[in-house]
């Protein structure tokens, strides 16, 4: 269009233009000039009805008041639309409005902006209808639905809103349209529908929460991209509406997309189509469909999320009441042969125990049951948590439920039967039924169009020593399609087959993706701060606790602060995003994010400051949640009250924020594995197999570690074969370099960088490495109880294994004991493995003598996932299983023979066994040696004495130091398969440093202010890196910045302060002290 | 009269204490919320100066938090802490604040639970010692000043940066000082610094003869006479006039 086919005219004496056929007010709105109105809508055709938009308007002389909305602009007019005329009509519409409708806060509004509180009419006594004759209902149903289920009727003062012939309309599509245009609230789909309006829930809330047929599956989803659900568009059933497309500025909405077919050339391909809960209706005897208050685990996981239906409260169905007492109902659909699935779903007990924590956290007064078989957490530290709930006062029954009733009203009412075999019944305000997992709906049709095998329960077949392998070469699989699985083994699993592909891919070809924009940054040395705070409710994590939003407002009163805002979630994408908007649009340098620790989140918001052409160190944390809102539950003032001043002090740091230089460091492309059992050997063939150099060091002369020890696995297999096929391949691997009887020393340096130093037969040598697997293993317990060492018929699991390889080895009776050297006073964990071990050695028993009688002395038999199957066979095969507690612990005595003497559970009297042997089922210790080896790694231990990752669920198998990684026992007791699901895993996490040519440095270094160092030397004495050297000619300290670690031991010593620890200047900590003493005011 | 609520200051290195406070958190352990952590990457850079700095504007108590000796991540930060934090002790000591206002602990990763019953038992114990500023809050914070300075003093900082030296491997000619020679050696440098802060601090005001100033901080004329000879060798204190044959001396300003 050119300049002339513009029209031009004056708004308010401004010279405006439009094109022909534009009405009046668009113009005027996309200039910016305020017009009020009712009954004009972006999709409507102009309708001229509630005259608010009434302008003056001249030409050539002569004025006249018109509606605006219904007005083509034409060349030449003068435009006024706050003229006294216009104001005085528009108030005196508005009262009138106000009259009509009272209630409506559109009209109330708009009143107050034009300085009116109260109209001089008489109001509108009929609260049934308050409808102002604007006609958008009408037009709306008719003009874009199509409907034609609304009209006037009548005339004059009579006129209004009606259905044809005044009766509930049989063609209403219920679809709402009506209700959500109508700014009084006049018009409700009751009074003019016979159809029953049907809500469209939200698929993430589980139908808890509504949604609308536009909309975003759930709020962290990525991409964060609006779609439509086109089962449920009215636009795409009647070919009508279009409203968002007109509505929409942007032009985004395209009712064309068409699912479009792809095709990828891939050299692997990796499944992981996750899982689909197992439906409570297996079990219609616990009343899911009938009653409101018996509901799933995830329903309840929805119901406790800040973002969930009820804002994180805790709330029943039925009546919106929050529960005095809850119950969990576990194995629901799991463990069950008759209905649901066979297998344990392994993660259950675990998100029930959290569920219950968190609500317990929630409302401390709320009594909660967990019934349940056994509690399966057998998981790192999961005993600990599990202890921590009953210290909680959660209460744990040992039953299985027989059936749930309900009262009149909705209250459950649990049947079971409990420890003494008694029936009982127990009513609750609210019942979490724990249900199991199940493969997901379209499995088959998904392995019959990758040609790849299910096992016997329809999940990916995999072997024990290629956990990851589907049965076709190529294609590999993760999370829980291959068994039922919880959070950290899912993510070690899952970097794991990304290893076991890119092996698979050659190394040129690996790196495809987008490449990744040059941002230029913003010199902001010049700037006064402009500091920007976000403040984060991390759902109910902090804004239970703090009172975020007053955080936010005292964060706007605090010098250089020009933007603060708080967050539900400050980490999700779409707040990174709105981050970097508010950088822009408030010409921020600074940045400061009140939420959780800096040591899990500083990265992820330091990289979209970069984003937003900002260096990354002008951003800073205030941990408002680790260190304030958990710990201070009890205290939500005083919690408020510090996180205020939290925010103050590092405001006052990033006051003084500079920006910092990363430099960029070499990588050396190898890799050292510690420890030559399953787990090492996995690691480095994985590792090697990637191209990259490996050094495997192992103390003893063999490799194999305790899988030497093992001769047959649960499902029959000898693991031995496997073994030697792999210690082979790795040693004649032309990647990896086998160093045995090797003692490592001290390891110096950091990621990419790393010196070992080892000896090996009395000669001490280098490595030179990048990155670091620990994978050292555990040790067997070595028991002193129950009798063993001084009576020869007892025995531990692992001995008994060897006898069994004994094709004459054959006893009538036995006795296991479980969780010796496990779940004791000394061993607060689980070792794992035992209960599986115990199974599959009774049935190994039981195959060469099916008379044998044998006896499992246990305290929850913890044979998860498949493994299940074995100990319903064991059952089946007549193996007694024994309930012990720790204040009944079975006694083994020599009485001529061995006794065992153990409380029956049921009869409570004590049963007395005489069997041949009495077989311990020992568990897993850490390695003493770990300790030496976590302190020359620099890395932390566990409270049980494993290996401590950098984060248990989302981070298993990285330290929190880079470069470094962790698979196998060393992190805890585990099978073989997830063994080498974790050293394939730590494999993937290694190379992902290994394939980079460089990587960036910490930019927190120390620099020398040349003008006051006198050259003393005492920084040099005192750097623990050598980092800082005295230069020959001036004398004078310089820093090495490739080899400063930023500890700041310099800056803390230098006579003269002459040396600044970058990022944590004595300015900067002095300020940080200044805030904090300064009084709130 | 209101329960009185201390104001705590923790310095916690990012690897092992901060985490542990962090751990502290993630298990729920509840702790009474007078402490604020400012983060260091580790306890080696915590100044003795910013500790004094602290007390002397109304902290009524310091934690310093490292890693176990051994566990440093930055090899031995942490141990140079511990020297540190010896010295400031004693500098705390001579102001008449009660050194445990001060206290070092060496918290781990997975001590959250330690890091919880540290953060309680300091709250406790600064809640029995009662406020810093309880009483004669001008003259405890000017002594805690002058302590500052001491501590900020070329000669001290020289002399802790180099203990570690001096006491286990030999100073440059290979000679090796015991411990106990060391410590003489820097406590009476921290006395003789000491008493020529207050000096310097009284001498501020208006200018004051030898003996007004040995009548003031009552101790013997010809050892203050030293000390403002030294004070006015390094220009730290300058004649400012005669008065009655004796002359007069007064605390150069230096600007901050």
């Amino acid at each position: 269009m050119t300049e002339e086919e513009f029209i031009k005219f004056t708004i308010n004496g401004v010279e405006v233009q439009g094109k022909p056929g534009e009405m009046l007010i668009d113009v005027a709105q996309r200039n910016g000039f305020y017009i009020p109105k009712l009954c004009n809508h972006v999709a409507l055709k102009p309708y001229s009805a509630c005259r608010l938009c009434i302008v003056e308007m001249a030409k050539g002389g002569r004025s006249k008041f018109t509606a605006s909305c219904s007005f083509p602009i034409s060349e030449g007019i003068e435009v006024n639309t706050e003229s006294e005329g216009v104001l005085k009509l528009r108030k005196m519409t508005l009262e009138a409005l106000m009259a009509q409708a009272p209630d409506s806060k559109e009209i109330r509004d708009m009143a107050k902006y034009y300085g009116i509180t109260d109209t001089r009419f008489k109001e509108n006594e009929d609260k049934e209808n308050r409808c102002i004759l604007c006609g958008l209902c009408i037009r709306v149903c008719n003009e874009r639905m199509g409907v034609y289920a609304l009209g006037f009727s009548g005339r004059g003062a009579s006129r209004r809103l009606d259905t044809p012939f005044g009766r509930l309309s049989d063609v209403c599509i219920t679809c709402g349209a009506c209700e959500s245009v109508c700014p009084t609230d006049a018009i409700k789909l009751g009074k003019i529908s016979k159809n029953e309006p049907k809500p469209i829930t939200s698929e993430f809330d589980l139908g808890l929460k509504e949604r609308s047929v536009i909309y975003t599956p759930f709020p962290q989803a990525m991409p964060l991209i609006y779609l439509i659900d086109k089962e449920r568009c009215i636009h795409f059933a009647k070919g009508t509406c279009k409203i968002c497309q007109k509505s929409c500025e942007k032009g985004s909405i395209d009712f064309e997309q068409e699912d479009k077919k792809l095709k990828l050339d891939a050299g692997a391909i990796i499944v992981a189509p996750g899982y689909e809960f197992v439906s409570p209706d297996t079990r219609p005897e616990l009343s899911y469909d009938r009653l409101s208050n018996v509901i799933t685990a995830m329903e309840f996981e929805r119901i406790l999320n800040a973002s969930g239906p009820f804002g994180g409260h805790i709330k029943r169905l039925s009546n919106f009441k929050e529960p005095k007492s809850m119950a969990f109902i576990q194995c629901v659909g799991s463990r069950d042969r008759n209905k649901g699935v066979r297998y344990c779903s392994s993660a259950c007990c675990m998100y029930s125990i959290k569920e219950a924590i968190i609500a317990k956290e929630h409302s401390p007064d709320l009594n909660i049951s967990i019934f349940h078989m056994d509690i399966r957490a057998f998981g790192k530290e999961f005993d600990s948590y599990y202890k921590s709930a009953k210290d909680m006062g959660i209460k744990f029954v040992r039953c299985r439920v027989a059936e749930i009733q309900g009262d009149e009203y909705q209250n459950p009412i649990v049947h079971f039967t409990d420890e003494n075999d008694e029936p009982k019944k127990e009513a609750f305000d609210m019942v979490v039924l724990s249900n199991g997992f199940a493969r997901p709906k379209d499995a088959d049709k998904l392995a019959g169009v990758l040609d790849i095998k299910l096992n016997k329960y329809g999940f990916c077949e995999t072997s024990a020593f290629s956990p990851l392998q589907s049965t076709r070469l190529g294609i590999f699989a993760g999370g829980v399609f291959t068994e039922p699985k919880d959070i950290p083994d899912s993510v070690a699993g899952a970097s794991g087959a990304a290893a076991k592909a890119s092996v698979l891919i050659p190394p040129d070809m690996r790196m495809i993706g987008r490449e990744k924009e040059e941002i230029i940054e913003t010199d902001v040395s010049e700037e006064e701060p402009r500091i920007g705070v976000f403040i984060c409710h991390c759902g109910i994590n902090i804004g239970a606790t703090v009172n975020v939003p007053s955080v936010a407002e005292y964060a706007r009163t605090l010098p250089n602060v020009v933007y603060a805002e708080d967050n539900l979630y400050t980490c999700s994408y779409d707040t990174q995003r709105i981050i970097k908007e508010k950088i822009k649009e408030h010409d921020l340098n600074r940045v400061v994010v009140a939420a959780c620790s800096p040591r899990t989140h500083e990265p992820l918001f330091q990289s979209t400051i970069s984003e937003a052409a900002l260096n990354p160190y002008l951003f800073e944390m205030a941990n408002i949640r680790d260190q304030c809102s958990w710990v201070h539950q009890r205290e939500p003032e005083r919690a408020t009250e510090k996180a205020k001043d939290l925010v103050r002090m590092i405001v006052a740091k990033s006051n003084l924020l500079t920006p910092l230089t990363r430099e960029s460091l070499a990588v050396t492309p190898t890799c050292l594995v510690i420890g030559g059992g399953i787990s090492g050997l996995t690691a480095s063939k994985d590792v090697a197999d990637s191209g990259f150099k490996v050094f495997l060091v192992e103390r003893k002369k063999e490799l194999g570690g305790n899988l030497n020890l093992v001769s047959c696995l649960l499902e029959g297999e000898n693991p031995q074969n496997f073994l030697k096929r792999l210690v082979k391949e790795v040693r004649e691997h032309d990647k990896i370099e086998v160093l045995t009887e090797a003692i490592l020393e001290n390891i110096q340096g950091y990621v990419g960088n790393f010196t070992t130093t080892f000896t090996h037969a009395g000669e001490s040598k280098n490595l030179e490495h990048g990155t670091i697997i620990v994978a050292t293993g555990s040790n067997p317990y070595d028991p002193s109880e129950y009798l063993y060492g001084k009576h020869k018929g007892v025995i531990t699991q692992l001995e008994l294994e060897k006898m069994l390889e004994n094709k004459k080895f054959k006893t009538d009776s036995v006795v296991m004991i479980q969780c010796v050297g496990s779940r004791d006073e000394n061993h607060e964990y689980c070792s794992r493995i035992c209960c599986t071990q115990a199974v599959k050695n009774a049935l190994r028993i039981k195959e060469k003598n099916p008379d044998a009688e044998i006896y499992v002395l246990f305290k929850d038999m913890r044979t998860y996932g498949f493994r299940e199957d074995y100990y319903a066979k064991a059952s089946d095969e007549g193996v007694k299983f024994i309930l012990y507690n720790d204040e009944h612990k079975p006694k083994v005595k020599d009485e001529e023979g061995l006794v065992v003497e153990v409380v029956d559970p049921i009869l409570k009297n004590i049963l007395k066994i005489k069997p041949d042997k009495v077989v311990l089922s020992i568990g897993m210790e850490p390695r003493k040696e770990n300790t030496d080896l976590a302190k020359m790694l620099k890395v932390p231990i566990s409270k049980d004495g494993f290996f401590l990752e950098a984060h248990m669920k989302l981070r298993p198998l990285d330290f929190a130091t880079d470069g470094i990684f962790l698979c196998g026992a060393a992190h805890s007791p585990k099978f073989v398969n997830e063994c080498i699901s974790q050293a394939s895993g730590a494999a993937a996490r290694a190379c992902t440093i290994l394939s980079k040519s460089e990587i960036s440095a910490e930019g927190i270094v120390s620099q020398v202010d040349e003008e006051l160092c006198f050259g003393c030397g005492i920084c040099v004495l005192n750097c623990p890196y050598n980092a800082v050297e005295l230069e020959e000619e001036t004398q004078k300290a310089k820093v090495v910045s490739a080899l400063c670690k930023g500890c700041g031991v310099c800056g803390a010593t230098c006579p003269k302060h002459a040396i600044v620890m970058c990022h944590f200047t004595d300015q900067q900590v002095k300020a940080q002290i200044d805030a904090f003493v300064e009084e709130v005011q | 009269m209101p329960d009185f609520e201390p104001r705590i200051l923790a310095f916690a290195c990012n690897w092992c204490s901060y985490a542990g406070a962090d751990l502290a958190g993630i298990s729920r352990m509840q702790y009474p919320p007078n402490l604020r952590i400012i983060r260091v990457m580790c306890s080696g850079r915590v100044d003795p100066v910013f500790i004094l700095d602290a007390l002397s504007k109304g902290v009524d108590g310091v934690l310093v938090l490292g890693c176990h000796p051994g566990d440093c991540h930055y090899i031995s930060g942490n141990l140079m802490t511990e020297r540190k934090m010896r010295w400031t002790k004693e500098l705390i000591e001579k102001t008449g604040v009660d050194p445990r206002r001060l206290r070092l602990e060496w918290i781990s990763a997975s001590e959250g639970e330690r890091f919880a019953n540290t953060a309680k038992e300091f709250t406790d114990l600064i809640k029995k010692l009662g406020s810093i500023q309880k009483e004669e809050k001008e003259k405890i914070f000017s002594e805690l000043k002058a302590a500052e300075k001491v501590a900020d003093e070329s000669r001290v900082r020289i002399l802790m940066g180099k203990e570690r030296e001096l006491v286990e491997e030999g100073n440059v000619y290979g000679d090796k000082s015991t411990q106990e020679d060391f410590d003489r050696l820097m406590k009476d440098i921290l006395d003789d610094e000491h008493v020529r802060e207050k000096i310097l601090q009284i001498a501020k005001e208006k200018p004051l003869s030898v003996k007004e100033i040995s009548k003031r901080m009552n101790m013997p004329s010809q050892e203050i006479g030293k000390h403002v000879m030294w004070l006015r060798h390094k220009g730290k204190i300058a004649l400012h006039g005669i008065k009655k044959r004796s002359p007069l001396y007064k605390t150069v300003e230096v600007p901050y």
